[in-house]
């Protein structure tokens, strides 16, 4: 049969295509539920075509304020998880120090240990110091738990640099701050970038460490999972097609200029 | 010729480097004359990059001071040396054009209008078409040139070459050798050159430092150190020495050795070990020194000369010359290369030979060295 | 604290002096780590110290917890709560199985297959990533309702019945069972397995299967002695990366699932926030670590590897 062996023989690529299709379903699923004009306060069941959500995004209580406090406390947390996470990279990498062992357990911990666990921990810390549960508590988590995937991303790009790049520069009448400006950042700066993006997309998706550190302070994030209770606005639906649709455009249009600066190059 | 006389010697005193307890440089002097071509000549792993890194500043001395031109420059860091390097794997910035590459130098000291000197350097190296590439959609032998010119356009007082040619295939070697050898007499730079390669050294630089374990074994001009080498380590090193191990019998004006059942003899000059009758002493003959001649022929030999019998063990044919093996009670494998000029048609492995030779090509080492310091093994052959 | 003077320098030729590398230059790593590492160092170590410490408190809300080394709660706790550590180690198991199993196949699809088509494939991978994942999660609810498409194939396909009698479903439901919530559970950290097999499976030289084909290896063979050992580091930090955040998830438990599916999150988020009963949360949540550790290490010492992630 050459149907059956057409399978056998592209098996992995089907293989692949149906997991590729599994993982976008709920994307497509949440694009088609932002059209919908559900009856009742839940939005899972398809009744008719609307444009209702796209035209008043912010037409529902709170939600756009929550959205602006996630990227708010994201943009924070990818600064503050970026800059002390490219240090210690660069450390890590470049230098020999005592204790090495030691730091790298402490940085490999957080991503061994579920959620829950930093979550509940961090929150009896701020219990015992009678801390102000809110946008503070929430930033130190983010950039806590943002800080080990930094490293990670960035020590792999410094590890594969060369360090006699930085000598060169220096032989050059470069001195530590012109190196560092001019050569260090620019050939570092892939891995720093996808540290960043990383921190970025954690901190803004977080929600089990930001529901106990929250208080009342409501993120993005919580709110949906509030509405999962009282009832789910189609405006989630259409906040979340457009978060999809931004992403997709700026890889596009950034794979776009790399490709454009590589033909110029030549 | 246009000499540069803004520069001065390089002169290193007492200087040393350490790694906790390993001397990757043993205490050590050298002064490297203006506007010289000098290298630094050794196997990996003997200090000579280290010392190079040190007269760049990229080390800090252990102990000693480096200057130049009569002035300390032990303390200054990198950037505030008048010298500039060409790295080995030559380090070219991957984010910036060649162009760029070049002119980064003069930029960091302010220089505003780099333009005409980039194109111009350029031009030098012969690359004037590719100043907007990127390092990476050039060849080895350009990405090279590349590092030559970032360098020289600065107009460094001492340009050092951390083994330049290391990543360049045989052929394209030499081209570059010959390239760098014109590029330095036009400029008049002194020119510090680290190498592994003994014909590398020896084809480009006017004095060679043959390094060996952290020290400097001896230094001079090419054509001295081939043929007055002074340790076991430089006649195995620089080029293939036959080492014969004999004792002393008498010594004059010649000394007189006993060595394989025969006696050898070497003008005294040529020995720089002490002499003792009946001390050891290591004979050193080059294998292009020696002639070969068919047992049958051995009364045609003239009188004078030094004799070794032996018998061939392996020959091969190189083209302008054969090199063979020879097993003789002098030494296991004497190696003679002969000149493929009129070829005795008799002398094939198994054939009973002569080794004759002049005795003033024979020098004399101590023989309380190793023997086989210096000989190239399968490992270590690039 | 006495002062001692400083030695005299021992008299060295001005040559042979020794250099020191300059305290200022010694210092900069330490510099360097400083903010970061004192930043895990509160905000995440410390943190863990003061649950242990309330863990073996004992108290009330209103006269305030002290510490009374009441390591019965431990034993209280665990016994309370195994179904929930069982279920959830069970599911986050299976969820990392199923992410292996699915994963793989893309993975190694996007390394060799794709060709001109591999930036799309990954853009595809990551770009689900920028939609709120409770949202995203909140979709499958849809997807597999009561009588929706999902449930009238796998009904009329039977497999509902088969899952049925196993206990993963309930007579003709999928949402509500465990199979909704380990479906939700794979689906969340796929991503996180796919990018370290798409990583250590693209190192690959192309060229090793064109050898093992050379030396009379099939595809299968091919698969089984080169590429798959060769993927081990991603195979091992995508388990990890998969398992040990499913292993403490109680979003797709809530979700999707009902209360006979609830996972040990739940459980500890309860207890701390709702029932303020801080001892009991903090020894389930110190319980939890403790077991996740120990699987992980216990696992990277089998499949020896060292670099991580």
């Amino acid at each position: 049969m050459p149907v059956l062996r057409w399978i056998r023989r592209n098996l992995i690529v089907i293989a692949g295509l149906l997991t590729l299709a599994y993982m976008i379903l709920p994307n497509v699923v949440v694009m088609v539920f932002s059209f919908n004009k559900p009856n009742g306060r839940f939005n899972y069941a398809w009744q008719r075509f609307s444009l209702d959500a796209w035209k008043d995004p912010c037409g529902v209580a709170d939600m756009c304020g929550s959205l602006s406090l996630s990227l708010q406390i994201a943009v924070w947390a990818t600064v503050g998880a970026t800059v002390l996470g490219t240090m210690i990279s660069f450390a890590l990498v470049r230098y020999r120090f005592r204790a090495r062992g030691a730091i790298n357990s402490l940085i490999f911990l957080p991503m061994a240990m579920p959620e829950v666990v930093m979550a509940a921990s961090l929150l009896t810390l701020f219990l015992n110091m009678g801390a102000q549960l809110g946008f503070w508590t929430i930033l130190i988590a983010h950039i806590m738990f943002c800080l080990s995937f930094v490293v990670t991303a960035v020590k792999a790009r410094v590890m594969s640099m060369d360090p006699r790049l930085e000598e060169a520069a220096s032989d050059l009448y470069a001195g530590p701050v012109q190196t560092f400006l001019r050569v260090t950042l620019p050939i570092a700066a892939p891995g720093i970038a996808a540290g960043a993006l990383l921190a970025f997309a954690l901190s803004f998706d977080d929600f089990i460490i930001t529901n106990f550190n929250a208080g009342s302070t409501v993120t993005f994030p919580m709110f949906v999972w509030g509405s999962a209770q009282r009832g789910t606005p189609v405006q989630i639906n259409v906040i979340g097609t457009a978060m999809f649709i931004i992403a997709v455009m700026v890889v596009v249009v950034g794979q776009l200029i790399a490709n454009r600066r590589k033909n110029s190059a030549r | 010729m246009t000499q540069q006389q803004t520069g001065g010697d390089v002169r290193l005193t007492g200087i040393s480097k350490t790694y906790g307890s390993f001397e990757a440089v043993k205490p050590l002097d050298l002064t490297v004359p203006q506007g010289s071509f000098f290298a630094l000549l050794g196997a990996s792993g003997c200090g000579k990059t280290t010392t190079l890194r040190m007269i760049a500043g990229l080390e800090e001395a252990t102990t000693g001071t480096v200057s130049l031109g009569g002035q300390d420059i032990t303390g200054l860091p990198p950037y505030k040396r008048p010298v500039n390097t060409v790295f080995q794997s030559y380090a070219l910035f991957p984010h910036l054009d060649i162009s760029e590459n070049v002119a980064f130098g003069l930029r960091r000291r302010g220089i505003k209008s780099v333009k005409k000197q980039v194109a111009e350097m350029l031009e030098l190296v012969q690359l004037g078409d590719f100043a907007k590439r990127k390092p990476h959609q050039l060849s080895g032998g350009q990405q090279q040139r590349v590092a030559v010119a970032r360098a020289l356009i600065n107009h460094p007082q001492v340009l050092l070459l951390d083994e330049p040619l290391g990543a360049l295939d045989l052929k394209l070697r030499r081209q570059m050798q010959l390239e760098l050898k014109r590029i330095q007499t036009e400029v008049g730079i002194t020119f510090i050159h680290v190498t592994h390669d003994q014909e590398e050294a020896m084809t480009m630089a006017d004095t060679v430092a043959v390094m060996n374990g952290g020290r400097v074994e001896q230094l001079g001009a090419p054509a001295d150190l081939y043929e007055n080498p002074r340790t076991t380590f430089v006649a195995n090193f620089l080029g293939t020495s036959n080492l014969i191990e004999g004792e002393v019998v008498s010594a004059g004006t010649d000394i007189v050795v006993a060595a394989g059942g025969g006696k050898l003899r070497l003008p005294t000059d040529r020995c720089t070990a002490p002499t003792v009758n009946g001390g050891k002493l290591l004979l050193g003959v080059r294998p292009e020194k020696i002639s070969l001649a068919h047992a049958d022929d051995a009364d045609a030999i003239a009188d004078g000369r030094n004799r070794v019998t032996g018998r061939i063990v392996d020959s091969s044919f190189i083209g302008v010359s054969t090199q063979y093996v020879v097993e003789s009670p002098a030494g296991e494998a004497l190696q003679v290369y002969e000149q493929n000029i009129e070829r005795d048609a008799r002398l094939t492995p198994g054939a009973e030979v002569v080794l004759h030779w002049n005795p003033a090509h024979t020098f004399g080492l101590d023989a309380a060295q190793d023997i086989d310091a210096g000989v190239e093994t399968v490992e270590d052959a690039a | 604290m006495t002062v001692t003077k400083e030695a005299p320098p021992a008299p060295v030729t001005a040559e042979l002096k020794v250099r020191k590398p300059s305290t200022r230059k010694r210092l900069v790593p330490y510099w360097l780590l400083l903010p970061g590492i004192l930043w895990l160092l509160v905000f995440f170590a410390l943190p863990l110290v003061y649950q242990a410490s309330t863990s073996v408190q004992t108290g009330s809300l209103e006269k305030g917890f002290e510490v009374t080394w009441h390591f019965q709660t431990y034993w209280d706790a665990l016994t309370d709560y195994y179904p929930q550590f069982v279920r959830s180690l069970l599911y986050a198991g299976t969820a990392t199985l199923l992410c292996l199993l699915l994963g793989y196949p893309l993975a190694y699809l996007i390394a060799f297959k794709a060709g001109r088509w591999r930036n799309v494939v990954l853009v595809l991978v990551i770009a689900p990533f920028f939609t709120s994942f409770l949202i995203r999660t909140l979709a499958w609810k849809t997807i597999l309702a009561d009588g929706g498409a999902v449930v009238d194939v796998l009904n009329t396909l039977h497999v509902l019945d088969v899952t049925s009698w196993l206990g993963w479903t309930e007579s003709n439901r999928v949402l509500a069972t465990p199979m909704a919530v380990v479906c939700g559970l794979t689906y969340n950290f796929l991503p996180f397995m796919i990018l370290p097999l798409y990583t250590s499976l693209e190192r690959i030289d192309g060229r090793l299967h064109e050898a093992a084909g050379d030396l009379y290896a099939t595809p299968a063979t091919t698969f089984r002695k080169v590429t798959f050992p060769l993927s081990m580091p991603g195979v091992v930090s995508g388990t990890l990366l998969t398992f040990i955040p499913a292993s403490g998830d109680y979003v797709n438990a809530e979700l999707l699932g009902s209360t006979d599916t609830k996972m040990v999150g739940s459980v500890i988020q309860t207890q701390f926030l709702r029932v303020l009963d801080y001892p009991t949360a903090a020894a389930l949540s110190f319980i939890l670590m403790a077991v996740v550790l120990i699987m992980v290490t216990v696992y990277i010492r089998r499949s020896g590897t060292e670099d991580l992630v």
